[in-house]
């Protein structure tokens, strides 16, 4: 039985729908939580694309790629909540507008 | 079907510097644990040591004294082992030994003495001697977040300190969403020329010069992506937002290897991608790189943004973090300047030699801000500087001085940095750009000799605190700055046998 065939077009422009609404999110949202959300999409978007572009060229490197952008994307949501907890525990607030201490 | 490489294929004579901190850092990870609360400075020395160690193997690999392995591609061509990366090493390792000295009082001044600050120090050094060295975009994108997370967590080393967790946060989130540019970026290379290894995007992208337009449009979009992801690391206008901010908030001996290191790795990994790998990506029958325009715009954006917001600062971080911003789009102008071809090795040359010099000047400026500042964070203002010659005539002369270099002024690195920058602009057709380079040079004199009249000039109580190790990093800073400017054969020499291993 054959799988009937998506074009890599179409994975590339989902992809890329994924991204833009990747970045509206980090621009639109004030939690800092959703913000983190929305990183984590534009860089799921990227491994879409990595992926269909893999299949495309028949080649291993944008797998291999895939791989690392997970594991690192792991590493940063460590250091990240981290963060979140501690800017709770002294502002009682993760909203990210409440971080205006600097001035010019 | 899989062949299982042997040990002696990976050719890791050639990567020891860089690899034998890494297993170093490891080990001091492990060590730190059993190292009681109040020996910290066990670490410290164990820290220093192993950046001495590979600072010196690297110093002998850049002077060729020692030529250790076979050939510059190590671990099947994901590593580059050639002058650049070891020129990069040592302006890491040179940093990352300052920034120890600088770090330790520091650290028992503000009560956090604690182990985790040398370790992850280590992996940024390492973070950005990778970086330097890569010769994938696999490589490149791991080692910009080894640089990246552990700044992430220095620059929120204060916590509960308010101040330090805001920016952290800030400099976390804008960092993700640069790193989520960057690998968008590497998808769309890759997407247009089928590997992620800079050797073979290179040799792809002569076919795409002269291919079909939509892949053309595929590279493009890609190259500006990374543009943008690199762009937040090295505070280039107009990702530069964070920079003012964290500075300010972040604890200063973080900021005075932070500001250098990142720009170090920053600009290698831009020389890498831009000056490398895609150099030679032109538009229908342009004989400069498609990219060109776009970064020359940047850097004279951002020189002039950095310079003249600077004038308008009183917090001391706040002005150093705008006037790193200029001094990012200074180096800027080399990077443009490699996209002509038969520049690209001396635009490369003119970024390390620029480097070096920044790293001795900046980490001295903030050792002095060090010095000023009080338990509570306060005491880094301008007007803290009032009548610093008076009291401490030395810390004064050697701030004289880095204030000097960054202006540019002869006999100083800072200037001989410039120089090759300026004249890596002129070989590749780039006057206007070295024009602005050199206007905004002059108008930053007015920030940096302000400082300098206020110290010798203004009246005003002074209140310093100068341990040894600091004291000792300043001369250090001093004596490279003045060194290098009054010897500037040291450092042509050293970038002389600077060739990018593939490109131009």
């Amino acid at each position: 039985m054959e799988a009937s065939e998506v074009s890599v077009e179409l994975y590339v422009l989902l992809s890329a729908v994924l991204f833009i609404m990747g970045v509206l999110g980090v621009l639109l949202r004030r939690n800092a939580i959703l913000v983190f959300m929305s990183v984590e999409l534009m860089l799921n978007a990227g491994n879409l694309a990595l992926a269909a572009f893999a299949r495309q060229w028949g080649n291993g490197d944008g797998h291999l790629m895939v791989f690392f952008v997970m594991t690192v994307a792991a590493a940063e949501v460590a250091v990240g909540l981290a963060l979140i907890v501690a800017i709770f525990r002294t502002k009682q607030s993760i909203n990210i507008d409440d971080l205006h201490m600097f001035k010019d | 079907m899989f062949e299982v490489p042997g040990l002696g294929d990976l050719n890791v004579a050639a990567t020891l510097p860089v690899t034998l901190l890494a297993f170093g850092a490891c080990l001091f990870l492990l060590v730190d644990l059993f190292i009681p609360k109040d020996r910290k400075y066990i670490t410290a020395w164990l820290t220093a040591a192993g950046i001495g160690v590979s600072l010196v193997l690297s110093l002998l690999m850049l002077t060729g004294v020692i030529t250790w392995g076979d050939g510059e591609e190590a671990f099947f061509g994901l590593f580059i082992a050639d002058q650049f990366s070891q020129a990069v090493n040592v302006a890491a390792l040179l940093t990352a030994l300052l920034g120890v000295m600088v770090a330790y009082n520091y650290l028992d001044k503000i009560d956090r003495q604690r182990g985790e600050y040398y370790y992850l120090l280590l992996f940024t050094t390492l973070g950005v001697m990778f970086m330097g060295a890569s010769g994938d975009l696999v490589t490149l994108f791991v080692s910009l977040e080894l640089l990246s997370i552990p700044l992430y967590i220095l620059s929120g080393f204060r916590w509960p300190h308010e101040e330090s967790e805001e920016s952290a946060m800030k400099y976390f989130i804008l960092g993700a969403f640069a790193s989520g540019f960057l690998v968008y970026g590497i998808a769309l290379i890759y997407g247009a020329t089928g590997t992620t290894s800079l050797t073979g995007i290179w040799e792809a992208t002569a076919d795409i010069s002269s291919g079909e337009t939509s892949t053309k449009f595929l590279l493009l979009i890609g190259a500006g992506m990374t543009l943008v992801g690199l762009g937040f690391k090295v505070a280039a206008v107009p990702f530069h937002m964070w920079t003012p901010d964290v500075y300010q908030g972040a604890p200063t001996s973080v900021v005075a290897y932070m500001s250098v290191a990142a720009k170090v790795g920053g600009f290698a990994a831009l020389v890498r991608v831009f000056g490398a790998g895609i150099s030679n990506f032109a538009l229908d029958g342009d004989t400069t790189a498609a990219w060109q325009d776009t970064i020359w715009l940047i850097a004279a954006f951002t020189m002039i943004l950095g310079n003249f917001v600077a004038i308008a600062q009183s917090e001391l971080k706040r002005l150093f973090g705008y006037s790193s911003i200029a001094h990012a789009g200074y180096m800027l102008i080399a990077i443009a300047a490699a996209g002509s071809a038969g520049v690209t090795d001396e635009a490369a040359r003119a970024v390390a030699i620029y480097l070096m010099a920044y790293a001795f000047t900046n980490v001295g400026v903030f050792a002095v801000i060090i010095a000023l500042e009080k338990k509570d964070m306060s005491g880094t203002s301008i007007d803290n500087v009032k009548g610093l010659a008076t009291s401490q005539p030395l810390l004064a002369a050697a701030m004289t001085l880095f204030m000097f270099s960054l202006t540019g002024i002869p006999l100083t690195a800072g200037f001989v940095g410039k120089w090759f920058v300026f004249k890596s602009a002129m070989s590749a057709d780039l006057i206007p750009v070295a024009v602005i380079g050199v206007l905004t040079s002059l108008v930053s004199a007015f920030y940096y000799l302000r400082i300098v009249w206020y110290m010798y000039f203004e009246e005003g109580e002074t209140e310093t605190d100068l341990p040894r190790p600091l004291a000792w990093a300043i001369t250090i800073s001093a004596v490279g700055t003045l060194v290098l400017g009054v010897v500037p054969y040291l450092l042509s020499e050293m970038a002389n046998e600077i060739t990018l291993a593939f490109g131009g």
